[in-house]
């Protein structure tokens, strides 16, 4: 268990786990030639966001709450901010939307339900969740069995408290004049149309093959996690069988043999042996990460200049 | 070497490409990128992640732009020059008990090669290994080059749990696994040793560059050593 000193307090006691639900920060870096993967929020974007609506840095430790099915009852009161899926959550009860900071009173339940639209939910509070890091993140990988908020990377169980800065209590209204912007409270439910950066095996594709990756509606399959979502759609092919392993980038679009094409997220393993179409921008990595199974989406291609305009303007936007 | 190639891989990330081939030479060559990388970089260095061939180089694109981090890695190459210091790489020892209970494939090895056994462990022993580059999971080291002898593919189906410390080997490459996990190795034998451990200083044991060789222990010196001797179930779960 993590290690608590009199500064932290409990905030959240967990009534019932749901199917997964873990403590996420910016992500684990500068260990990955270890083997030690990225971690970090899949959906960056509405997790920034609900950090935001509370003045925290958008990286402050937040809960990525999977599928809904959680219960969370107050420890005392607090000052939260949830937003990305809607997963039907009831303040003692009562319909609760997304993209919005509220009171939680010490007793109130905080109960998560189906998903409505999306896939992952994020709690936010004052100064983020506190805990032990493991290698400077508290990022949860249940794979590796790192961080979270037991720091051996296993995911809420029933009965466990998530803890905050006590000092951080204070800071409860400083939400009250935040709004996320209209346009970033994203429908989950509509097409989406996801930026790749086209990348160095692409003239590796076939033409035909070319012309289907970027016209195709893609469905995205059951086989969809934190480490990599499948989406089935025309066969692609590749005039490279198979390339020496090498570090792979959030966001990778890898193409097995198989024609179907993996996007890559925040638990992927640290090397691959794939052709890869590109590389998905961070912001089509959140996107994709709110797509239920048999949902569709489309592959634009998108200048690297473009794309790291648009991901500056994101960063900026968190910091006005 | 070939002419360098950087490869965009996406918005805040590089792929030095520096050759084609697998070969212990290329070694000093990334090494001596990884070193010119942190210094040139600074803090706006995110991750490095070298392998066999390459480097990927993740920097934070709030404060470079793609440009900008392509004209670093550009002057780097310019100069770079082989770190025979660093690519020397620390010698590192890994004791294994070789035995067909920790080490079902030993069996199929003997059939394949038409080795005994102690040929094939003096084999496996008798050879100094780099470690190319670490992934798959914390700590797992892929490590070359095999001799040609011992080189056998990926078994047809996975098993669901290789046990901790497990030394295997696939194609011509040689791993042991830091903690329980799915995997498809053949696996010859057992370590000891923590491969990884997060409350460590140097968390992970083999670092890419090491040079490796393995120490065959028997059961006993295993067993003292903190080895677990429970052997490989036999049975595999089969998937739902």
């Amino acid at each position: 268990m993590s290690e608590t000193s009199m500064a932290d307090a409990a905030a959240l006691r967990v009534e019932k786990a749901g199917p997964l639900a873990t403590l996420q920060d910016a992500g684990r870096f500068g260990v990955r030639r270890m083997g030690v993967t990225q971690g970090g929020p899949a959906d960056l974007h509405a997790f920034a966001w609900a950090n935001y609506l509370l003045g925290n840095d958008w990286g402050a430790a937040g809960l990525e709450i999977t599928l809904g099915g959680l219960t969370l009852v107050a420890e005392r009161d607090l000052c939260l901010a949830l937003c990305g899926a809607d997963l039907s959550a009831t303040l003692d009860g009562e319909p609760l939307a997304p993209w919005q900071a509220f009171t939680l009173h010490k007793g109130q339940r905080l109960a998560f339900g189906i998903p409505r639209a999306g896939v992952r939910g994020y709690l936010a509070v004052p100064g983020g969740f506190k805990g032990s890091p493991v290698l400077g993140s508290l990022s949860c990988v249940t794979r590796e069995g790192l961080g979270g908020h037991s720091d051996a990377g296993t995911p809420l169980a029933e009965g466990e408290c998530l803890r905050i800065d006590a000092g951080a209590l204070a800071d409860a209204s400083a939400g009250e004049a935040r709004a996320v912007p209209m346009e970033e409270r994203l429908d989950y439910l509509a097409p989406a149309v996801l930026g790749l950066i086209p990348g160095a095996q692409i003239a590796d594709f076939t033409g035909p093959s070319l012309f289907r990756a970027f016209h195709a509606e893609w469905r995205v399959d059951a086989r969809a996690d934190r480490m990599g979502v499948r989406l089935t759609g025309p066969r692609l092919e590749c005039r490279l069988d198979g390339m020496i392993s090498e570090g792979i980038a959030l966001g990778a679009v890898q193409v097995p043999p198989d024609g179907q094409p993996i996007a890559l997220l925040n638990d992927r393993q640290t090397v691959g042996g794939y052709p890869r179409l590109g590389t998905l921008t961070p912001l089509a990595c959140a996107r994709l990460a709110q797509c239920q199974p048999g949902q569709t989406v489309h592959l634009a291609p998108i200048a690297l200049g473009a794309a790291q305009s648009d991901y500056r303007r994101f960063i900026a936007a968190l910091q006005a | 070497m070939r002419l360098p190639r950087l490869e965009n891989a996406g918005v805040d990330a590089w792929l030095v490409r520096l050759f084609d081939t697998i070969d212990e030479a290329n070694m000093p060559w990334l090494m001596a990128l990884c070193r010119g990388c942190e210094d040139a970089f600074g803090t706006a260095l995110v991750d490095l992640v070298p392998s066999y061939t390459t480097l990927l180089v993740h920097y934070d694109a709030t404060q470079l732009s793609a440009g900008e981090a392509r004209a670093r890695l550009a002057n780097i190459l310019a100069d770079l020059r082989p770190n025979e210091e660093a690519a020397a790489g620390a010698i590192k020892e890994v004791p294994v008990w070789y035995d067909e209970s920790v080490g079902p494939e030993l069996e199929r090895l003997m059939v394949a090669t038409g080795l005994d056994r102690q040929a094939l462990i003096e084999l496996h022993a008798g050879h100094e290994y780099r470690v190319f580059a670490l992934g798959f999971a914390p700590g797992f080291a892929f490590m070359g080059s095999l001799d040609e002898r011992l080189a056998m593919p990926r078994l047809d189906t996975p098993r669901q749990r290789v046990p901790a410390g497990s030394v295997a080997v696939a194609g011509r490459q040689t791993s042991a696994y830091p903690r329980q996990s799915p995997g498809g190795w053949n696996l010859i034998g057992r370590t000891p040793l923590r491969l990884f451990d997060q409350h460590r200083e140097e968390q992970s044991y083999l670092q890419v560059g090491d040079r490796v060789r393995f120490k065959p222990v028997d059961r006993a010196e295993f067993e003292r050593l903190g080895g677990d001797p429970r052997p490989v179930p036999a049975t595999q779960e089969v998937r739902p």
